[in-house]
């Protein structure tokens, strides 16, 4: 083999033509994820994209890695024996809202709980689009549908929320658009040893356009998104003039702003990763709220492949050469003469 | 076959037999399923042949004294080649009224019935659903009856040993067992070992209480023996093929086959599997052998389970999934992905009775269709069965060689008799297989992933971690000449022949349909598959010994089928389907080939017996002679 080259964004793109449609956010996240792949060092080789069905699930026809687009809901379940397989393989998985907390959901969270170390990439444009507009488990109640004609009734899901209730140790979301914050969480995912779940707000120009307008239009962004940083206080607004502080006899977080009040930086809420309660609270936060973004929650553990194998090697240990013969003239054995 | 009482006494000795079916039953907490599998062993230590039939409850402790929670476990030994559990027994232990109730059509006329009376009181046998005592109302009269107070015989040497009256009572089925080994002359060692073994550390007085309680079962025969009440029985040596032997079980023999499969692939296996009973015992094994580098996940359901086979496969290790027909038809839909995408993959079902739930314990073999038809579009595999425990070793290294050599998923199908039974097994030497060591692919040249052999047209393999081979498949109908998404029309026609080419191309590497017994032609043919090979193969002997034209053709390979098949059955005036469904082979066969096929069927979840099928051959060709 030849010294390795340093790849670039171009190295990962595949020859195959593109086809979602024009202006869809998925264009955005496939461009981070280009660049991000050899910032990362990452190899065409050691690299597996997974994904199950509906528009996200093509991602790996796009990417000049190995692979596997599988079927609806299961993407996680593949992703699961690959990763077990080969521990050294790169594995992503990406999938949208339905695929993955609806038909999928049961697999994504046992995929969280035992902490496989793959990195989730949820791209949730609360609709489903491949089948032609139908309301998701993520859209909120009221939308209207193909197959909720005078609105939805259905509660939706949080996706964060759902992760840290499944036990996983990274979640963290981004903004189809925003891909320098995509980048960085991209990369704090891959480096993060066990499930990283992310959740990628990702614009549906068709079915569903504009649906996170209130969070990421330019007019309204600065004070409806915060973006947390590990060790920051968690301030935003124009001029980081506004902040979260916690209200200790409701355990709510509150807005406040910075100068009123009598409030100091002192008192707003510093961002702690390992913070499994304030990574819940920063999951919930939805308008009026500013929506949480970057990583919200990380906090490593042995990975699920990493401890099978260590089983595995114990196992091996004590019987360095195992022998099938052997095996099956265990026991109870007699001779017929 | 055991004599009358009074014969054998009078002999004032051990009378000679050559065969004799024992079913032990009881409660599902009197430790049935450990009473057998102990006399299977001394009986096989002993050198008789043997076949056995564990009949148990989907409950794991059903109220006591149910007829429902009655589990019980057959054996069929002797000094002749034994060929199934044997249809009907000839002793009958019965540890309460339950159980002499649920098994007692299952015993010959003249049978021996050992009754625990200390079980059978009033109470006992009212909620067995006896309105009287059937000791006293004649219903007993065409048996032998040994009424014994096992309990309190168990009690008595049990119980001053430090034991509970609770844990005493345990050691009842020791107690039968002793009274059972002195019956048929055989060695108490081997259980005592095992007792030393299994509580000798633990629980040594556990150990000490049951082992009282077996030798004073014994002690009891011999006493009954002096007293000339009774006589014991002796069975000589079957006269079977030279070599080492063990117990095997069917579970256990497929786990170890897909082992030695995978290792003459020379591949590391991944099993992913959800407990499923009658399959579990797979997961079982198979998680016990990681010294072997085999890896197993419990998944979360039948589907990740399939799809984290899928996915190791596709990462280069042998995926298998294991289940039973309700967790088979969920995993369909990612079996379909496999069968795609050309993966190699091992799908063991081991079938059970009934749609949906039906009864998972019992045993059927009603997934033919689900095997080979069961998938949305055109979905071929290869399937592959099971026709005894022992068998499915073999079974289970052929599925995984056709897996990785056709890269396609395999059907294996055993079931749940053939799961649970136990038979003697000429332990197989490894180094008689030989390896067909799977090479993945790493030239680039020319590559793309569907470029395909010529002579198997199995695609290539190329797993990830292979420089120069980054490429992507998936679900989505797939260009022949690039492996890219594809929608052309022409293009789907060709893919769709290609995946159908392939397997049935399968046909020209296994072996052609051989007969069993029999001639390659003739009035009449009786067709098997799977756990059915015993009884059709000893009623087919049977009945050639009383001169009738009748041969036995047992399939192995159920898709495709063996290529010299169709001829081979025309070649009888009549063709019987023997098998547990209702005709599921029947049909399959005459779709493929246009026979006339016709069935005997039979769907109780109780294997087929001898004398069923006997009655169907002796049937149909007095029927045909008549007509001549």
């Amino acid at each position: 083999m030849n010294a390795p080259t340093k790849l670039t964004p171009d190295d990962f793109a595949t020859d195959q033509e593109v086809r979602w449609c024009p202006g869809c956010g998925d264009y955005a996240i496939l461009k981070a994820v280009h660049k991000t792949l050899p910032e990362l060092g990452a190899t065409r080789e050691n690299t597996v994209f997974v994904s199950g069905i509906g528009c996200a699930a093509r991602f790996p026809y796009y990417i000049n890695t190995y692979g596997f687009h599988t079927i609806h809901g299961r993407a996680a379940a593949v992703a699961t024996g690959v990763k077990l397989a080969n521990p050294e393989l790169n594995v992503w998985v990406v999938g949208g809202d339905g695929d993955s907390l609806s038909i999928g959901g049961n697999h994504l969270f046992h995929l969280l709980r035992r902490n496989v170390n793959v990195q989730y990439l949820m791209f949730n444009n609360e609709i489903y689009g491949l089948t032609k507009g139908q309301f998701s488990p993520t859209s909120r109640i009221g939308t209207r549908s193909p197959s909720t004609p005078q609105g939805s009734v259905d509660r939706p899901a949080n996706g964060l929320r759902f992760a840290l209730g499944a036990g996983a140790r990274f979640v963290g979301r981004a903004i189809d658009i925003q891909q320098v914050n995509l980048g960085a969480l991209l990369k704090r995912a891959h480096a993060h040893k066990g499930a990283s779940f992310v959740e990628i707000l990702q614009n549906c120009i068709v079915y569903n356009d504009d649906v996170f307008a209130h969070i990421t239009d330019k007019k309204v962004a600065a004070d409806a998104q915060i973006l947390v940083e590990d060790g920051k206080p968690l301030l935003f607004g124009k001029d980081k003039s506004k902040g979260l502080v916690l209200n200790t006899k409701t355990l709510a977080v509150e807005v406040v702003t910075l100068g009123e009040n009598g409030v100091g930086l002192d008192d707003i809420l510093v961002h702690d990763e390992k913070n499994r309660v304030l990574g819940g609270l920063l999951a919930d936060m939805e308008p009026p709220f500013p929506v949480a973004l970057g990583v919200i929650y990380c906090d490593p553990a042995e990975s699920y492949e990493a401890s099978a194998y260590a089983q595995i090697a114990i196992e091996k240990s004590k019987n360095p050469k195992p022998d099938i013969n052997k095996l099956l003239r265990s026991g109870n054995v007699w001779t017929v003469e | 076959m055991v004599g009358s009482v009074a014969d054998a006494a009078s002999q004032g000795r051990r009378k000679k037999v050559e065969s004799v079916v024992v079913r032990f039953a009881g409660d599902s907490g009197d430790g049935m399923q450990i009473t057998g599998s102990q006399f299977s062993s001394s009986t096989a230590l002993a050198g008789n042949d043997l076949a056995t039939f564990p009949d148990f409850p989907a409950e794991i402790r059903a109220p006591i004294g149910t007829t429902f929670g009655v589990s019980a476990f057959q054996i069929n030994f002797g000094s002749r080649t034994i060929k199934t559990s044997g249809d009907k027994s000839d002793v009958l232990v019965a540890m309460n009224a339950a159980a002499l109730k649920v098994s007692l059509s299952n015993l010959r006329e003249g049978g021996l019935i050992i009754l625990d009376t200390g079980s059978f009181n009033e109470r006992n046998f009212i909620k067995a659903g006896y309105k009287v005592d059937p000791r006293t109302d004649g219903s007993l009269a065409q048996y032998q009856v040994m009424e014994i107070d096992i309990s309190k015989m168990s009690l008595d040497v049990a119980k001053p040993l430090g034991l509970s009256q609770k844990e005493a009572l345990r050691c009842k089925n020791m107690w039968t067992l002793g009274l059972v080994y002195w019956m048929y002359d055989r060695d108490l060692q081997p259980t005592l070992d095992w007792l030393q073994g299994k509580f000798g550390t633990k629980a040594p007085e556990v150990a000490a209480a049951n082992i009282a309680a077996l030798k004073a079962g014994h002690a009891f025969g011999e006493t009954v023996e002096i007293s000339g009440d009774y006589t014991g029985y002796s069975i000589g040596q079957a006269n079977i093929e030279k070599g080492l032997y063990r117990l095997v079980q069917g579970s256990e023999a497929l786990s170890w086959g897909l082992l030695a499969g995978s290792q003459l692939a020379g591949l590391d296996m991944l099993l992913a599997s959800y407990p499923i009973t009658p399959s579990s015992p797979v997961l079982h094994s198979l998680s016990d052998l990681k010294a072997f580098g085999v890896v197993t996940f419990q998944a979360e359901d039948e589907i990740a389970a399939a799809c984290a086979a899928i996915g190791a496969s596709y990462a280069g290790k042998l995926g298998v999934t294991a289940s039973s027909g309700p967790g088979i038809a969920l995993k369909t839909e990612a079996i379909g992905l496999a069968i795609g995408t050309e993966l190699p993959l091992v799908v063991v079902n081991t079938q059970r009775a009934g749609p949906s739930t039906g009864l998972p314990t019992k045993t059927e073999q009603s997934d033919l269709y689900l095997a080979v038809y069961g998938r949305n579009a055109d979905a071929p595999m290869p399937v592959i069965s099971v026709s005894s425990p022992g068998d499915a070793f073999e079974a289970a290294i052929e599925a995984v060689r056709i897996a990785v050599k056709y890269m396609t998923p395999v059907m294996l199908l055993s079931d749940g008799y053939i799961a649970n039974a136990a038979e003697p097994w000429l332990v197989p030497d490894m180094a008689d297989y030989k390896p067909f060591p799977v090479k993945f692919r790493t030239d680039p040249e020319g590559f793309h992933p569907f470029v395909r052999d010529p002579q198997t047209l199995a695609r290539a393999w190329a797993i990830p971690g292979t420089p120069g081979l980054a490429h992507r498949i998936g679900g989505i109908e797939r260009d022949y000449d690039s492996g890219n998404i594809s929608y052309e029309p022409e293009n789907h026609q060709r893919m769709t022949d290609v995946r159908a080419n392939k397997i049935r191309g399968i046909a020209n590497d296994i072996p052609e349909q051989r007969v069993e017994v029999g001639t390659a032609s003739g009035k009449m043919v009786v067709v098997g598959w799977g756990s059915t090979y015993g009884p059709i193969n000893r009623a087919v002997s049977n009945m050639r010994d009383e001169g009738y034209d009748v041969s036995h053709i047992h399939l192995r390979y159920i898709w495709p089928l063996p290529r010299n098949l169709g001829d081979l059955l025309r070649s009888y005036d009549q063709v019987l389907i023997a098998e547990m469904n209702t005709g599921q082979l029947k049909t399959l066969l005459r779709s493929e080939y246009l026979v006339p096929a016709e069935g005997l069927n039979k769907v109780s979840g109780q294997p087929l017996m001898i004398s069923e099928v006997e009655d169907a051959i002796r049937t149909r060709l007095a029927t045909a002679k008549a007509a001549e």
